[in-house]
């Protein structure tokens, strides 16, 4: 599905009445099948961004189309991981992440069967009866993930989804992110602070200045597929996190 | 499994309970308060410190107990009673819910009605409980409507912070995977209030006694309330202390019947972190 943002702009009541600008004007394309990586300062709107694609909360002015429908309420195909894990803590792991098919009315032994055969890939086959409580932050957001991977949507909204786990689990489950896509085809926009992650999985990477946030790069990773973590050590790959690190600090700058 | 007491209510646990070394001590003090209560009585009234027609003998409390079941005087009562009780919640309990949950959605209803709620809720139940016999009769249905009035208000309350507290990040996800109301009410406000819902709801059973007995107090017939007013006029203390201590049994039940659902249904409060 494609995706396009035209003059987007969100602003947030503020204390004195007036309107404080949170997010853009922005404007940018997304093709079909596209893996785009958003990086940029904290508060400069990420979050924000995420929430008008999917529908969740509506533009100040501008617009959001997807497909050229335009973006008004949640669309169908769309799946949005939030920045906290956002687990029931009534729920277990198996029925958090059984959520959106109970939702969707897929009867429970058909959503346990297809949530089980998740679990191992996001390595909670072990912990399937744990409430959130008791669960470690990492594996909240691994769950989270389940979550929005058995809804197998064609567009995915992740923001910030590997920011509470260790180097070596993120890119293990960043690269099953890439595998999952090579079977379902999915575009996906992902917000991220690792700017590794981002070149590694990207197929562009865009970057935005503080608050309200605005596109100030917008840089095509043209490195071949299937990516492998070893590519890290390629010349190109040096190359291209250069500059989307440059993009960052001409911010700060 | 720890074991049920007081402490195993949600929130009211603490870091460490359970490995506290003076645990055991701690849970049986309660039935050591008792005991020494009960030592206390007796002594009194082996002595005459007081007349025996003020306080008498848990012995003569213990014989008026067997004799009133006997012939079945304290059955009958407190079966009216608690029919009362019953009749009472399930009204009161089932506005409040209905009402706080409308409230909790459209905060203009809370203005529309928060005149008579306020109203209902600053006067003394105990001084308009005769009017609600002059509407509703001598017989049972007064009865309900005191108790009922009386347990709305703390489900109203409950009900309205409980569905207000669910948490804008989970209604945004549930919007997200396109819930519909039923389903947003079934698997996010229902649970996420739940706790708060149960917290009232154990307020409003031990003011169900007090709703249903105010009731008996201001029309005679039959009930604990009317049996304390009967055995007073007969001098007969022994029956008053039965009675009353009749209702402090059915309250403490029915706390520990809420309390039970709680501790049975709410099972995930319950898990630590590792
Ligand atoms: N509901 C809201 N009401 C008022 N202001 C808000 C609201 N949500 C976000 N903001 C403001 O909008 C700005 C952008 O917030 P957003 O959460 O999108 O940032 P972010 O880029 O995701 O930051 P981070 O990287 O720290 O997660 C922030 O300055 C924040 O204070
Ligand atoms: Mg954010």
């Amino acid at each position: 599905m494609r995706l396009s943002l035209r003059e987007l702009s969100v602003s947030f009541p503020d204390p004195e009445g007036g309107a404080a600008p949170a997010l853009g004007p922005i404007s940018f394309d997304v093709a079909d099948d596209q893996f785009v990586c958003v990086v940029g300062p904290s508060g400069c709107g990420k979050s924000t961004l995420i929430r008008v694609l999917g529908g969740l909360l509506p533009a100040t002015s501008g617009e959001a189309r997807c497909d050229d429908e335009l973006i008004s309420r949640p669309p169908s195909q769309f799946a949005i991981m939030f920045q906290d894990a956002n687990l029931m803590p009534w729920r277990t792991v198996l029925d958090n992440i059984a959520l959106p098919l109970e939702i969707a009315g897929v009867p429970r032994a058909q959503r346990y069967e297809m949530v089980r055969s998740l679990l191992p890939q996001l390595r909670l086959e072990d912990f399937e009866q744990l409430y959130p409580a008791e669960l470690s932050g990492g594996m909240a957001q691994r769950a989270a993930l389940g979550r929005v991977i058995v809804q197998q949507p064609r567009v995915l909204l992740l923001d910030e989804p590997f920011g509470a786990l260790d180097a070596l689990t993120r890119e293990k489950l960043s690269l099953e992110l890439l595998r999952l896509r090579q079977r379902y085809m999915q575009t996906i926009i992902m917000v991220t602070h690792d700017i590794g992650e981002a070149v590694l999985l990207a197929d562009r990477v865009l970057v935005i200045s503080r608050r309200p946030g605005r596109l100030v790069e917008d840089i095509a990773i043209a490195l071949p597929r299937p990516r492998k973590p070893e590519m890290k050590y390629h010349r190109d790959f040096i190359q291209l996190s250069k500059r989307v690190r440059e993009g960052i600090e001409d911010i700060n700058a | 499994m720890m074991r049920k007491s007081l402490r195993d209510i949600p929130g009211k646990r603490k870091k460490g309970d359970g490995i506290d070394s003076g645990s055991t001590l701690r849970r049986i003090s309660p039935l050591l308060t008792v005991a020494c209560l009960l030592l206390l009585w007796q002594w009194i009234s082996a002595r005459e410190l007081i007349s025996p027609i003020l306080v008498p003998p848990p012995s003569a409390v213990f014989q008026a107990f067997i004799d009133a079941l006997a012939d079945g005087t304290l059955l009958k009562h407190a079966a009216v009673t608690l029919e009362e009780m019953f009749y009472g919640l399930l009204l009161g309990v089932g506005i409040g819910l209905v009402i706080g949950y409308a409230i909790a959605k459209a905060p203009l209803l809370e203005n529309i009605l928060s005149p008579i709620i306020v109203a209902f809720q600053s006067t003394p139940i105990v001084a308009y409980a005769p009017l609600l016999v002059i509407w509703f009769g001598s017989g049972i249905a007064s009865k309900i409507v005191t108790t009922a009035v009386i347990v709305f208000f703390p489900t109203l309350v409950n009900t309205i912070v409980g569905i207000r507290g669910v948490s804008p990040n989970l209604r945004d996800m549930m919007r997200s995977l396109k819930a519909g109301r039923w389903q947003t009410f079934r698997h996010l406000e229902a649970p996420s209030a739940l706790p708060v819902i149960l917290a009232g709801l154990k307020t409003s059973t031990t003011l169900a006694v007090i709703g249903a007995v105010v009731g008996e107090f201001v029309s005679q017939g039959s009930g604990l309330g009317y049996l304390v007013t009967l055995a007073r006029n007969l001098y007969d203390t022994p029956l008053v202390v039965v009675a009353v201590l009749t209702m402090t049994a059915i309250s403490l039940t029915l706390y520990g019947l809420v309390a039970y659902v709680e501790w049975r249904f709410l099972a995930w409060q319950r898990r630590p972190r590792p």
